[in-house]
């Protein structure tokens, strides 16, 4: 049997990856991923069986229901792959064995690439090249998209080569501690940074005046005694750098934020974040959130206290 | 717009409704989107700035399981277009605000678009299973293209014809706005983005990892620190928290031995 074994050649793996990116492409609310699962595996399929009975048995069983995470969906395909190999070889490997190992593997890796992928490096990515383009820089929007697709191809290769290599014992692996680590530290990052971003992106702002006050002379710049021309604006910034803001005018006015800002800076955001969160929990639907929020940004400027 | 102009932003949405779906190069996302509909009408730098802004508010929105997620890709296209229509005479600053605040009602509706899509897929994958039946792999192929066609079209379709309302409408619809509209927009938008971010943290807190959020909030006050540098920051603590874990769960085990080389290597001698 030796002689005439049949082995997935590097290309056929690597046409297998290729297609692998468009598996959610008919998504559908029966078998979900099913579609664009066998799709990607007819390169597979191909050089495997030679048959027409053979490969329709193998279309058959590739169009069984299948959803994960399109990524972490990459090792599961290399298993299969390995699986695919053995039987074409055959090894009595059984419809439902790989059905089984499909089953097997798309829930827990499921439980791990949202949270890696969506929830922590899409986030950080995205909050890091969107603060970028916010001024205008075309840096930002090529750092995500290079980025991204960097780490997401370098992933769906080298784990789909990994599945394949180690094949079946894969599922082992699956039960060590290994998974969940990656799970709690990608948690822990994102708490950090969804944290950071709270802190900087939601913004509030109350503006009613909480109180105006005289300031003493000398607490403010008199515009009417400084020199003319540049020493004039030299000055100026000389003391405006020793007064700060409140050197401007000769009233110093405090807004409702500015005292909430010397309480903690930001509770406002965190706050709303953290009723958010609690309505969410309690079923409420996000877009019903985001259009009240909405609302209410209006009724604050139409009564003047946002 | 020119003939040339509309032809490229369809195309762009063609890409971005099928990353909707595949989720895999990003085209979908806003600063990906809105910055190619920027370049290819002649406005990177402002489609630049609504991507940032865009992306700020979508950050959490993800498809998990079988659920659907506010749609990114109509939402960035959608606003992009009628920002584009509307710089022509309203200035830059209200033609950005304005559309951020379009963005969100866009993405409401592009979730109803995107869940008639996955329904219409159904009937296409029992053509696959036909196509199976006979080893027909062209079949199989051409069901699973069309299909992703089908989801780029969803986003090609709205965008073309929002590119066939004259800028004179959209314009003359954004002047129409009174301040109190579009300020209580502004104002609205800046609070949204706490909605993706709770929808995140909702997926991953446990009591464990709150104190994490807390350090990242305190921390961001500090303007020094840009973002790669909190990025650092959680990453250090993320390992040092794991690493010491491990060492308490060894130091708290019954003490046999295996996890403990150090201990192992004292017991011998």
């Amino acid at each position: 049997m030796a002689e005439n074994e049949v082995k997935l050649s590097l290309g056929v793996r690597r046409k297998v990856c290729w297609r692998h990116q468009f598996l959610q492409g008919s998504w559908n609310y029966e078998r979900m991923q099913n579609g664009g699962w066998c799709y990607a595996m007819i390169p597979a399929i191909k050089a495997l069986y030679k048959t027409k009975e053979e490969q329709s048995a193998a279309l058959k069983r590739h169009l069984e229901f299948y959803n994960t995470h399109p990524y972490v969906s990459a090792p599961i395909i290399g298993v299969t792959l390995a699986l695919e190999e053995e039987r074409a070889n055959g090894a009595p490997v059984e419809d439902q064995a790989i059905q089984g190992v499909k089953v097997g593997m798309m829930g827990p890796l499921a439980g791990v690439g949202d949270p890696v992928f969506w929830f922590t490096v899409r986030p950080i990515l995205g909050a890091l090249g969107a603060s970028m383009a916010l001024t205008g820089s075309i840096v930002g929007p090529l750092l995500f998209f290079v980025l991204w697709n960097a780490i997401r191809l370098a992933f769906l290769w080298y784990t789909q080569e990994f599945g394949y290599s180690v094949g079946t014992t894969i599922a082992k692996d699956l039960s060590g501690g290994l998974l969940g680590k990656i799970t709690e530290g990608a948690s822990i990052l994102g708490m950090f940074i969804i944290g950071a971003l709270v802190r900087r992106w939601v913004s509030i702002t109350f503006t009613p005046v909480v109180s105006t006050i005289q300031q003493a002379e000398g607490a403010y710049i008199d515009w009417s005694s400084l020199p003319a021309g540049s020493e004039g604006i030299k000055q100026a910034l000389e003391l405006y750098s020793s007064l700060g803001p409140n050197g401007l005018n000769v009233e110093k006015v405090t807004t409702l934020q500015a005292n909430l800002d010397q309480l903690i800076p930001g509770l406002a955001a965190l706050l709303l974040t953290l009723l958010c969160c609690r309505l969410l929990k309690k079923g409420v639907s996000p877009i019903t959130i985001i259009l009240a929020l909405f609302a209410l940004g209006i009724v604050g400027r139409l009564l003047m206290f946002m | 717009m020119n003939p040339i102009s509309i032809l490229l932003v369809v195309v762009v949405a063609f890409f971005a409704g099928m990353e909707g779906i595949l989720d895999e190069f990003q085209f979908h996302q806003p600063l990906v989107a809105c910055t190619l509909i920027g370049l290819v009408t002649g406005h990177p730098t402002e489609g630049i700035i609504l991507g940032g802004s865009l992306q700020m508010i979508a950050l959490g929105w993800a498809n998990v399981g079988a659920a659907v997620a506010p749609d990114a890709a109509l939402a960035a296209v959608a606003s992009a277009i009628i920002m584009v229509k509307g710089l022509g005479s309203a200035d830059t600053q209200t033609a950005i605000a304005t559309s951020i605040a379009l963005a969100v009602p866009l993405s409401v509706a592009g979730l109803f678009l995107t869940m008639l899509c996955r329904t219409i897929a159904i009937p296409m994958v029992h053509f696959m299973d036909a196509a199976a039946e006979d080893a027909n792999f062209r079949g199989v192929e051409m069901w699973q293209l069309l299909a992703i066609g089908l989801q780029g079209i969803r986003i090609a379709i709205p965008a073309a014809m929002l590119c066939m309302i004259p800028a004179e409408a959209v314009t003359a619809m954004l002047n129409a706005m009174p301040a109190w509209l579009s300020g209580g927009m502004a104002v609205g938008g800046g609070m949204v983005a706490a909605v993706g971010y709770a929808m995140v943290i909702n997926m991953m807190a446990t009591p464990e990892v709150w104190p994490f959020f807390a350090l990242g909030f305190v921390l961001a006050s500090l303007s020094e620190l840009t973002l790669i540098a909190l990025g650092a920051l959680g990453v250090s603590i993320a390992l040092i928290y794991l690493g010491l874990k491990d060492l308490a769960k060894q130091g708290g085990g019954s003490g046999g031995g295996s996890g403990d080389p150090l201990g192992d290597i004292i017991n011998d001698y």
